[in-house]
């Protein structure tokens, strides 16, 4: 969400500050430790926080049966959360991992925001950079407070003790005490002034491949969903909303729909229609039956063809207001103008839906004292605020019981079907479970956005770029996201990222960007947001470049990444581990794209053949990853794997097209994912790095685009400007 | 009433015949680990098995599972290809969000149950009708090779038991 932009401002000495902590007793017993975040406290804790106005982002507590629990607002889609942050305590803690369990907090920014935000999100790839410190700094200073109170105990001097494996040791004497009995005896002491954390060579878990900690329930049916909420006389609703956006129903025959069996009301709202019955295909038989006409409104006519002719026009004449700069660095016009070779195109990419296997759904209980509310979101205070408005109850009194999310991908960033529930539920007696049938999330989600990007380049006469111009028309989800974030004249700090800054030396750069809002159809954040976009754009026209200019593009990156030997490392893995240079079959090829995003460098080459009809298929794609330290090696190649898998589908299949004002696209059959028999090979090594961790879930997808349409180009000679790929053009003659 | 054979007990339901085992499953019955994904049969998070047969619960209306043997992902550990499926799948951390990984494991298992080798075209045809958004593919196929090798090992009991 532009968030490298936002962690910036929010960390203005970087990553490394120092957490505030406090201690204290546990209710029920135990030791209790407290972590503010610098980022949620202004900038107070520069000057040192005056301790009663101290509030914890995360509370880390021992019981007195040793077992410690870590209480965070972070939550759990796939992306391995739940295991990574209890590995950061335990391995300060001297505790195994398993001996950590991890407790979702409920709603409260003031206390649980992500310290990067102030607000409570799970998103941008920022869990372990937002808490890599903090945590480790709790978990030292609790392994110091239970050694003290052994010393104490012993009357030994706690420097002649050691923690290991829950316990406190007197080497001397051998004796040994668990954690739990201590837990109560540390609560009572001071806070020490300063820990010392562990050198990074003397780490036992971090950088191991530790186990997850919430796979084995999701092996055997036993791991809750927000869709597997189950409540004492809960009625399940399914809805529909006015397929054109913007419009509303008119007439519905209700009578009709509570004639079928298992149905017991129907709920209307401003634009949908929901029935609410015993179970789900009662509910989904009624929803047919009332045969909804509707008041399609002002966009009934639209169509994305429509859409991307006013963003064409946007990006030759844009509004003065809608125009701002990003960067500009040396003279792009007098340097154009001397240059012997010039490039110019234009790229596309369309309107995604995030398409989670678990779809959309909430389940909500409205009384006259308060509104709870169980679901997976990513944004668990947010679902609380809008609740609240919409009942009008107090914020304490709106409960969000939040669950593993059955994937989110930016999806459950938004609380729209939150708030639908909640509608719906303020006119149901008891509990209701609101699911969206796929076509219903399909058709009503809020969609990567559609950009319009127009780039120029200019080649001295080595073939060099020396000067680079690249604008970019499109939503800005910012601006909706985060009111008043952006100021007049500001670029949407997620739409140009990975554009407006570069790993290559190029002297003169000009990068813009024009808000462009479509009309009818709701815009959001996708997985890798902005870098996801520009990413492919930026590596494919490097690409294009180096086509130009008659050399070979690995060589021609080289070239232009003197300043960057991370990058520049990346690449060179990802190459020699492809083989690349070596000959492929004819209508096969290999390409390569590199990038910086989410904190993280990562380096692709994929390997594709394409048919003589123009059918395609990657084949093979290699990644090479440098995230800076690294908590769980495994996590970050599951997440490489995931993300490239998820960009496949995107660049062969995705597109959210619109007819008549309507998504054209409702389920698996006609927006199609990648399937098994589709599957590349896909290898990832990882360089070691001691630098501070980088963002895991969403770089993979975002280097997947440009280094499939490199490969293409490579194996058919055509460049797609375009995605997805359109395979008929790429049938040889 | 409608009578089902789930997991070798006895449940009884009050649905139309047509409503699908998915809704019985989940709604009626309590059961949520086998999960909705798609309704028309195009995901397979659905799958259960139905006389060993992986079958998608989201288009099986109850009246054709008349005296047959429903297993679903509660169950599914409880056998020995599901057992091996289970224990490679966490070997190997096959599993992100896991949401579409009930369905994954029961098509596993009705995979390994019916082939004790299965080839890489074996796994495509088993397998390429359930999706994972998380992408988990290239484990998925990993960890089915695995579970066989390990059936393998364990094989000669099976291979007692299981016959021909």
């Amino acid at each position: 969400m532009g968030f490298e932009r936002m962690i910036e401002r929010s960390l203005p000495a970087g990553l490394s500050r120092r957490a505030f902590l406090k201690a204290g007793a546990a209710a029920g017993g135990g030791l209790l430790i407290g972590i503010g975040l610098p980022g949620l406290m202004g900038g107070a804790e520069a000057a040192g926080k005056d301790a009663a106005e101290f509030t914890p982002n995360a509370f880390v507590r021992i019981g007195r049966d040793g077992r410690v629990t870590l209480v965070m607002s972070q939550v759990e889609m796939g992306q391995g959360t739940y295991t990574s942050m209890p590995m950061l305590i335990a391995e300060e803690l001297e505790v195994p991992l398993e001996q950590v369990t991890l407790e979702h907090a409920p709603p409260d920014n003031k206390l649980y925001g992500n310290p990067l935000f102030g607000v409570q999100i799970t998103g941008g790839s920022t869990s372990v950079r937002a808490y890599w410190v903090p945590l480790r700094q709790a978990g030292a200073s609790a392994r110091s407070m239970l050694i003290t109170a052994a010393a104490q105990h012993w009357k030994v001097d706690p420097a002649a003790c050691h923690a290991e494996r829950g316990e406190v040791i007197h080497a001397a004497t051998g004796r040994k005490l668990k954690y739990g009995a201590l837990a109560d005896a540390a609560a009572k002491l001071p806070l020490p002034d300063k820990v010392a954390l562990k050198d990074p060579k003397d780490f036992k878990l971090i950088g191991t491949p530790a186990k997850r900690l919430d796979t084995p329930d999701k092996l055997n049916g036993k791991a809750q969903f927000g869709i597997d909420a189950r409540l004492p006389g809960m009625k399940i609703a399914t809805v529909a909303a006015c397929p054109v956006f913007g419009g509303k129903p008119v007439k519905f025959d209700e009578a009709k729909a509570r004639a079928t069996p298992g149905v017991h009301q129907v709920v209307a709202l401003d634009n949908a229609v929901a029935v609410v019955a015993d179970h789900m295909w009662a509910a989904k038989q009624g929803l047919a039956a009332l045969d909804i006409q509707w008041d399609e409104g002002p966009n009934a006519r639209l169509k994305t063809d429509d859409i991307v002719a006013q963003m064409a026009q946007a990006a030759e004449q844009p509004a003065a207001d809608a125009l701002a700069i990003a960067k500009n660095e040396g003279d792009v016009t007098k340097a154009a103008a001397a240059a012997p070779t010039k490039v110019d195109a234009v790229y596309q990419a369309p309107f995604l839906a995030h398409a989670t296997m678990e779809p959309m759904n909430c389940t909500v209980q409205v009384t006259k004292d308060g509104c709870d509310i169980w679901t997976g979101t990513q944004v668990i205070s947010v679902a609380q605020l809008v609740a609240s408005k919409i009942t009008g109850l107090p914020l304490e009194k709106v409960r969000v019981h939040n669950h593993l999310l059955g994937g989110g991908f930016g999806r459950r960033l938004e609380v729209d079907y939150v708030m639908q529930a909640v509608q719906i539920a303020k006119q149901v007696d008891g509990p209701v479970k609101v699911v969206w049938t796929r076509e219903e999330d399909v058709q009503h989600d809020m969609y990567r956005p559609y950009y319009y990007d127009k780039l120029s380049a200019a080649l001295d006469d080595k073939g060099m770029p020396v000067a680079w111009s690249h604008r970019i028309v499109g939503s800005s989800i910012i601006a909706r996201f985060i009111p008043g974030a952006i100021k007049p004249g500001e670029p949407d700090p997620d739409a140009v990222e990975g554009a407006a800054e570069t790993i290559y030396d190029i002297p003169n750069r000009h990068v813009d960007y024009v808000r462009h809002e479509p009309p009818g159809i709701p815009t959001a954040f996708w997985r890798g947001v902005g870098p996801t976009h520009n990413i492919y754009v930026v590596e494919s026209f490097i690409d294009e470049l180096a086509n130009k200019a008659g050399k070979d593009p690995l060589d021609y990156r080289r070239a232009l990444l003197g300043k960057s030997p991370r990058a520049l490392a990346v690449m060179n893995l990802a190459a020699e581990k492809a083989g690349w240079g070596k000959p492929m079959p004819a209508g096969s090829g290999r390409g390569v794209s590199v990038q910086f995003a989410f904190g993280s460098y990562v380096s692709q080459v994929a390997e594709v053949a394409v048919d003589k009809d123009g059918s395609l298929r990657v084949q093979r794609v290699v990644c090479a990853v440098d995230c800076g330290y690294t908590v769980n090696p495994d996590t970050v190649r599951a997440q490489m794997e995931g993300g490239i898998i998820f960009g496949i589908t995107a660049v062969l299949y995705g597109q959210i097209t619109l007819e008549n004002g309507r998504v054209q696209q409702s389920n698996f059959h006609n927006y199609q994912m990648l399937r098994m028999n589709q599957a590349p090979l896909v290898e990832v090594y990882l360089l070691p790095s001691a630098e501070a961790p980088g963002g895991i879930g969403e770089p993979g997808t975002a280097a997947l685009a440009p280094a499939v349409l490199n490969a293409i180009h490579a194996a058919t000679g055509k460049r797609l400007r375009k995605l997805p790929v359109d395979t008929a053009q790429l049938a040889s003659t | 009433m409608i009578t089902l054979n789930i997991n070798g007990q006895i449940h009884q339901a009050d649905v139309t015949p047509d409503t699908p085992l998915l809704w019985t499953l989940r709604d009626v019955l309590g059961m949520t680990g086998t999960k909705f994904g798609c309704g028309m049969a195009l995901c397979g998070a659905c799958t259960v098995q139905v006389d060993g047969q992986p079958t998608r619960s989201c288009v099986t209306p109850v009246a054709a599972l008349a005296g047959k043997k429903i297993t679903t992902i509660e169950a599914i550990g409880s056998t020995p290809a599901g057992k091996h499926i289970q224990e490679a799948w966490r070997d190997l951390e096959v599993v992100q969000c896991g949401y579409c990984q009930s369905g994954q494991i029961m098509s596993a298992s009705a995979l390994l149950a019916g082939n004790p080798h299965p080839s890489d075209e074996d796994i495509d045809n088993a397998m390429s009708g359930n999706i994972c958004r998380c992408g988990t593919y290239v484990r998925i196929r990993a960890a089915i090779k695995q579970a066989a090798q390990n059936a393998q090992g364990a094989a000669p009991a099976h291979n007692a038991a299981g016959g021909a």
